[in-house]
């Protein structure tokens, strides 16, 4: 069955920073577009991945994971224009989710990460950690809904999110939304939004450090959060380089 | 080798320094004392180039260079060292990253080549050893869950490695136990004791001063230097207080 056809619009609340005009010239049938990727009970899976470029993007996958399975999903986030990755997670009893995601940019690119993570039975976790640096006109925006059935209980669900706005007017949203239909249930969720630190800038300048290379170091270890979990580490080095490098055109 | 010249400075609007006046030559530890909010901690920040910190009158000539010409990292590439009465914390960065980018900046500034990993690790041990400070330490991310102590002897370990011409000192020794104190001590005469090097040792007690034993004094109040004198203007000031000096300076004026 064909979902939707027709443009969602910015009064839709996963679709509230999003860019419209971008969607439409990406074509209402990437709507449609899921990849269902399903993990069999007790499995483990991961992918990681640089998304964006000089083309809109619009990404939707479906994690539908299995009883005591673990899927890690690990994304740099980059794009020139509008890039979108959607992921709806739901986790089988004992599951767990590992989401780590960073958006970098500047220009007047909105990029997102939008994700529903249901625990749909009893002891599952996740836990997810999304940080956005951004300068220009550049924007970042994490939605995360939880949802929690009504049998799922001890569930354990994190989400973090910060935001390292380099520039005035740059900007950074997020939306945490929880759905909670069991009582013995712990969902967390933490959002802040600031600026470089400027006492450490100075302290690195005060042992030679240039200001760009500061920042770039600050930077660096700022969304190094993001990847914690990615216990590989050529690839967190891939992740962690594609997206510093942004930065270093920004210099 | 730093030639402080009438010079006066603000912060937020308000004179701290009010036409201070001070030379260290090559080879020599100055120590400045006064009371609290006289000016010696505003005077470590101007000549490290803190933002904020406005320079309204005077001169600062540092190896025969005009010291406000550079940007403070320029300043540390030059040979010039701030340790911090309170070092920032920056998580998320291990020390022996941040040591190593700084050192090779600064050799990068100077236009010399830059350390390896292999040779930065080396010289890093041998300086942390230096101050009994356990490599383990240099892993961690800096100055994060340091104590006051360990924090003031991660600045020497830092001072060590880099090696600088000119060490500006602002309260080393302040959160630092006897035996910590001692050997932060020992420390600064072990890197900073030469004939081509000068330290500004900025303190409020003498017992910092019973070890590194400076070869002159000078008393900070209000924003000027009062007094300059040999190491018994410390021992003087231990027994009789600030009060009777500035006074005494306000009488002379």
């Amino acid at each position: 069955m064909p979902e939707a056809v027709t443009l969602p619009t910015r009064r839709d609340e996963v679709w509230r920073y999003a860019d419209i005009d971008a969607l439409e010239r990406i074509g209402v049938a990437a709507l449609d577009d899921w990849q269902d990727i399903a993990i069999a009970d007790g499995e483990t899976w991961q992918d990681c991945y640089v998304i964006g470029g000089d083309a809109p993007d619009l990404r939707r996958i479906r994690l539908n994971v299995g009883d005591g399975a673990r899927a890690d999903l690990f994304v740099t986030n980059l794009g020139a224009d509008y890039t979108r990755l959607e992921v709806e997670v739901t986790l089988g009893r004992g599951a767990h989710f590992e989401f780590g995601g960073v958006t970098i940019g500047g220009g007047d690119a909105v990029r997102e990460f939008v994700t529903t993570t249901i625990h749909a039975q009893p002891q599952a976790t996740s836990n997810q950690t999304v940080r956005s640096v951004h300068w220009g006109k550049g924007t970042g925006n994490f939605l995360g809904e939880i949802k929690v059935a009504r049998d799922a209980q001890n569930t354990d669900a994190a989400q973090d999110f910060k935001g390292l706005l380099l520039e005035a007017g740059a900007s950074a949203n997020a939306v945490p939304q929880l759905e909670i239909f069991a009582d013995d249930v712990k969902c967390a969720h933490g959002a802040t939004v600031g600026e470089l630190d400027e006492s450490a800038r100075y302290y690195m300048g005060a042992r030679g450090i240039p200001p760009e290379l500061a920042q770039k170091l600050l930077v660096q270890a700022f969304i190094g959060d993001a990847f914690v979990a990615l216990k590989d580490e050529p690839t967190r080095e891939r992740l962690l380089e594609a997206a510093l490098a942004q930065l270093g055109e920004h210099l | 080798m730093l030639k402080i010249a009438d010079l006066r400075a603000e912060v937020g609007g308000t004179a701290i320094l009010k036409g201070l006046s001070l030379e260290v030559p090559a080879g020599e530890v100055h120590a400045i004392m006064g009371p609290n909010g006289a000016g010696k901690s505003t005077l470590a920040h101007v000549l490290g180039g803190k933002p904020g910190y406005d320079v309204t009158g005077g001169a600062v000539e540092f190896r025969g260079a005009n010291l406000f010409d550079l940007d403070p990292h320029e300043r540390a590439g030059a040979g010039l060292f701030l340790g911090f009465q309170y070092p920032v914390e920056i998580p998320g960065v291990s020390n022996v990253q941040f040591l190593r980018e700084a050192l090779n900046a600064q050799r990068r500034y100077r236009g010399e080549e830059p350390l390896s990993g292999g040779e930065f690790l080396k010289l890093a041990k041998e300086k942390a050893a230096l101050l009994k400070m356990d490599m383990e330490m240099l892993k961690r991310q800096v100055n994060v869950g340091f104590s006051g102590g360990e924090k003031k002897r991660a600045e020497m370990v830092q001072m060590g490695i880099l090696d600088p011409a000119f060490a500006v000192l602002d309260e080393t020794d302040s959160g630092l136990d006897i035996d910590a104190l001692r050997t932060v001590g020992e420390g600064i005469n072990a890197i900073m004791r030469s004939p081509d090097k000068g330290v500004l040792l900025i303190t409020h007690y003498q017992r910092l001063l019973d070890v590194v034993k400076p070869d002159k004094v000078s008393v900070l109040a209000d924003g000027r230097i009062i007094q300059t004198g040999g190491p018994e203007l410390a021992l003087r000031l231990e027994e009789e207080g600030y009060d009777a000096l500035v006074s005494e300076s306000v009488a002379n004026a």
